[in-house]
């Protein structure tokens, strides 16, 4: 029964014309293309490494994966307390500045997390604002009071929940929103306060959106490398850096990111498998008009001060620090030096945002008109890089390139005696080419959720019309899409804009983008001297925020469908 | 009451076409849409299944089916969605489908109304209804445009979009789309399907209205036998991706050719019955004479169809039977009745006559049409 609906047959079942039998080819071309860098690292678990990783094993490696473990932990804690509250407190109460909250909560979202980590480091060390206005009040001297240190696990801690905890408050808001108002007054009906309520219908009604938050906060943990190097905590991301560069062991490297791809692929089964269950839960797709609890006096400004915490500690105390390093250098940094690495940084976003999206585009249409199970697989392996550490990738496409290099430079010198040197390696195409593995299905899935929206009964309907697919795609589908495409960019873009680790390892040498200058001078203690650079990420991390706050405050007044 | 269709009927012979075969060219002028022994295949699937029928210029066709019986298949397929993998599909005379060419819907001139409209969300009402318009000069498509806003009784909306108007307006919209060109046929594929229940009689109504002052040649596709009857003049039946009858709507209610039909169009009860000669069949609430001779031997087993309009209520008549169920309908109860065989009859009552369940009410046959069956497994 099922095969024979009829509106969907049309795109479900592979047609029978001959020019479109090139696609699957196609696409499992690029998706093997794109998961070699993943084929690598999961591939040198099977090469012996020897005495190294014996070595790694005796020494650092327990530390790794009990710092890693710990570091998830916080994350936790600290996103779900922050996110889930924030969430809870601004779709069902009301008080003072909650419409303000609702979007500026995302905000964090824009600061990269080595960037609020260092910028804390200024605020709070010994010679920073903070402890000498201290010391000034109290009149203690070097030694004489305990602080705290923030370059230390805790400290990575809470800086990542600080950055990371809008991804829980984003699928927790829609989970709480798209709760039937009914179960809640049920609750009541039946003797509950609203705080049970709270805890004992809506949290588990809302839980599988709220892990499936989780599991991405935990994601963007597990990929950070800029924090933990720089507060010096040892994680699997140094590891791998470390053991690379310091111990010049590329085997060991890959066996370590094949570790690391370990606890991310268990992120990915818990995202999944959330999400699956989350679909069950939503009784209702229009957003209800909600009757918020309206909080009065002590009540009203505990929320109000609840938002508003991760909100200024998380957006408003570090961007103001950055802008007021900036304000001090700014007549001696903004110079030829700093436009010529705004133009690297913005010249290589650009060119990572146009190819993620023509392949994107590429991806999604084949998976539109050719959707047998080769090409969905394919088109799912190809987009399997958004999880995968940006270290990780570095390493996967590092070592197949230097491979292929020095392949190619001993045959062409057995062959012509002509040496080729590094023709991938250290090139910007590397840079590239692990941007577009990492940040592709961020493309994809804003492409494929425009697709989405055009209907196969729109293309028959231009059809039955008198136009044929080709004008179809210039009348229709270029107009309809023109959005998605737009936010695919813009979200590529940024990403790349705030990249770190993998452009740490892979540029050219002697090539710097505003993220890896931020950093270098960052880790000389050179901190006024990095702040335009990660001033300029943050303004530019601010456009998809913007973009995702204008959504929110769309469906909130979405009276009409 | 038996559900499954019975292949091997005799009864189930093919009907004449919707159109008779034609005899002289003017007939033949007249064909709009030639279907001629078309099947249509997915793999080893067979869909559809060596259908014929064809439809003069101006007329109001319907396929009827449940769902799953190949009607949409076969909309899609004169349509040219769908390749053809038996017969020859021919529109205005010209062969548009056969097995290994299919000419593309583009270069068909069909018009297509869908389930779901597929209006184009970033065009207004206006740009939507001229989008097939682009060969017209503007002049002329601003014209054509305005008057199909004026047909669907929608001028004031010209410059809305989609997402402003009520599924009905949308539903309008998307017919006028469809006719703005002038297609040699109009395709609808189960549009009041998303409608509410009330409106949809009354919104086949209004459409078979403007179909018919446009002057329009459509075949509607559907699973609901009031919108069939509501606006088709003929209407084929779909089962199993066979045509089984083609017929009015009172043909197919009162005549049905198969027990698919009998089944599927309106409410009714196979009674059992015993062939008295080639016009009569004795049952347990008397004997019913038709009016042409049935085909049956004498004294055979046979079954006849029970309609519950067939049955009055009548205080006075000795044939009595038991109430099982009863169903308000408002003007009328709807009684389930039990005969002292055990069979169960479906019986109409004005709902002034109200009874209780396990009551007995007297019954009296009124049936004007003999609908008789041969019985499973009897020689027919």
């Amino acid at each position: 029964m099922s095969t024979l609906t009829p509106t969907l047959s049309a795109t479900t079942r592979p047609r029978r014309g001959r020019h479109l039998s090139a696609w699957p080819p196609t696409l499992v071309s690029i998706a093997l293309l794109l998961s070699l860098p993943v084929l690598v690292v999961v591939g040198f678990l099977f090469v012996p490494a020897g005495e190294i990783w014996r070595h790694l094993a005796a020494t650092v490696l327990p530390l790794y994966v009990s710092n890693s473990l710990l570091l998830m932990l916080g994350v936790s804690v600290g996103t779900l307390i922050g996110g889930v509250g924030c969430a809870w407190l601004t779709s069902m109460c009301r008080f003072p500045g909650r419409g303000l909250f609702e979007w500026a909560l995302l905000l964090p979202m824009a600061m990269p997390a080595y960037i609020i980590a260092y910028t804390y480091t200024g605020l709070l060390d010994f010679a920073g604002p903070v402890q000498t206005t201290l010391r000034a009040w109290t009149g203690w001297g070097f030694r004489d009071y305990w602080f705290p240190q923030i370059r230390s696990l805790e400290g990575a801690m809470l800086m990542l929940s600080l950055v990371l905890y809008p991804y829980v408050y984003l699928l927790a808001r829609a989970a709480f929103l798209s709760q039937s108002l009914c179960v809640l007054d049920v609750s009541r009906t039946l003797g509950n306060g609203p705080w049970r309520t709270f805890f004992t219908v809506a949290l588990p009604l809302a839980r599988p959106a709220i892990v499936a938050g989780l599991s991405l906060a935990l994601m963007e943990a597990l990929a950070d490398y800029g924090t933990v190097q720089y507060f010096g905590v040892p994680t699997f991301t140094t590891g791998i850096f470390r053991t690379w560069f310091g111990l010049g062991s590329p085997a060991a490297a890959a066996q370590l990111s094949a570790l690391l791809l370990g606890f991310v692929f268990a992120l990915i089964l818990l995202e999944r498998w959330s999400r699956r269950h989350a679909r069950y839960h939503h009784s209702s797709q229009r957003e209800q008009v909600i009757r918020r609890l309206h909080l009065r006096g002590w009540r009203a400004a505990l929320a109000s001060l609840f938002c508003f915490s991760p909100l200024l500690f998380g957006f408003l105390v570090p961007a103001g620090q950055l802008l007021y390093w900036s304000l001090a250098v700014a007549t001696t940094r903004f110079d030829a030096a700093f436009l010529q690495l705004a133009w690297n940084s913005l010249s290589l976003a650009a060119g990572a945002a146009l190819l993620a999206l023509l392949l994107a585009l590429l991806l999604g249409y084949g998976r539109r008109l050719h959707p047998s199970l080769t090409v969905r697989t394919s088109v799912q392996v190809a987009a399997m890089g958004y999880a995968v550490p940006g270290t990780v990738i570095a390493v996967g496409v590092m070592i197949p390139f230097a491979w292929f290099d020095n392949s190619l430079d001993a045959w062409m010198r057995a062959r012509f005696g002509v040496s080729t040197g590094l023709l991938l390696s250290g090139t910007l195409a590397a840079v590239m080419f692990a941007y577009v593995t990492r940040f592709l299905a961020v493309a994809l899935q804003t492409v494929e959720a425009g697709l989405t929206k055009i209907r196969p009964s729109m293309d028959e309907a231009g059809r039955s019309l008198g136009y044929r697919p080709s004008q179809m795609l210039a009348r229709i589908h270029l107009p309809m899409l023109r959005g998605s495409l737009l936010t695919a960019l813009l979200l590529v873009f940024v990403d790349v804009l705030k990249e770190l680790p993998a452009t740490l390892i892979l540029r050219p040498f002697n090539f710097n983008t505003l993220a890896v200058r931020a950093f270098e001078l960052a880790s000389d203690e050179r901190l006024a001297d990095s702040a335009p650079a990660a001033l300029t990420i943050v303004i530019a991390g601010l456009l998809p925020v913007i973009l995702l706050s204008r959504s929110i405050t769309r469906s909130r007044h979405a009276d009409s469908p | 009451m038996p559900t499954a269709p019975d292949d091997d009927c005799p009864t189930a012979e093919p009907r004449p076409l919707l159109a008779p075969p034609s005899t002289t060219a003017a007939d033949a002028e007249r064909i709009q849409l030639e279907v001629n022994a078309v099947s249509v295949a997915y793999g080893e699937v067979t869909i559809v299944r060596n259908v014929s029928f064809a439809l003069a210029r101006g007329d109001l066709g319907c396929l009827l089916g449940p769902s799953g019986c190949g009607k949409t298949t076969l909309l899609r397929a004169i349509a040219g969605f769908e390749p053809v993998t038996a017969g020859v599909i021919r529109l205005h005379g010209k062969q548009v489908s056969a097995p290994g060419t299919t000419i593309p819907p583009e270069e068909r001139r069909v018009g297509m109304v869908f389930q779901d409209f597929a209006l184009f969300p970033h065009l207004t009402v206006a740009k939507n209804i001229g989008f097939g318009l682009r060969r017209l000069r503007a002049a002329e498509r601003e014209r054509r445009v305005g008057a199909l806003l004026e047909l669907i009784g929608m001028g004031a909306a010209a410059n809305h979009y989609p997402h402003e108007l009520s599924g009905g307006m949308q539903q309008r919209v998307a017919l006028a789309r469809a006719m703005a060109p002038r297609p040699d046929i109009l395709l609808l594929d189960e549009p009041f399907s998303n409608m509410d229940a009330d409106l949809r009689e009354q919104l086949a109504r209004e459409v078979r209205g403007m179909l018919q002052r446009e002057g329009v040649t459509a075949i509607l596709v559907t699973h609901d036998q009031l919108e069939a009857f509501a606006m088709a003049d003929r209407i084929g039946v779909l089962g199993d991706g066979e045509i089984r009858q083609w017929g009015s709507g009172f043909d197919l209610y009162h005549e049905p050719a198969d027990r698919f039909v009998a089944n599927f169009i309106g409410q009714g009860v196979l009674l059992p019955a015993l062939v008295q000669d080639d016009l009569r069949v004795k049952t347990e609430l008397g004997t019913i004479a038709g009016v042409r001779p049935h085909g049956l031997a004498p004294g055979g087993l046979a079954e006849v169809l029970i309609r519950p309009d067939d049955l009055d209520y009548d205080d006075s008549s000795t044939r009595r039977a038991q109430i099982v169920e009863r169903a308000f309908r408002g003007a009328e109860f709807l009684y389930t009745l039990r005969l002292p065989s055990g069979a169960e009859v479906l019986c109409l009552v004005p709902s002034h006559h109200r009874h209780a369940i396990g009551e007995t009410l007297g019954i009296r046959l009124l049936a004007e049409h003999l609908v008789v069956f041969p019985r499973d497994g009897a020689p027919g």
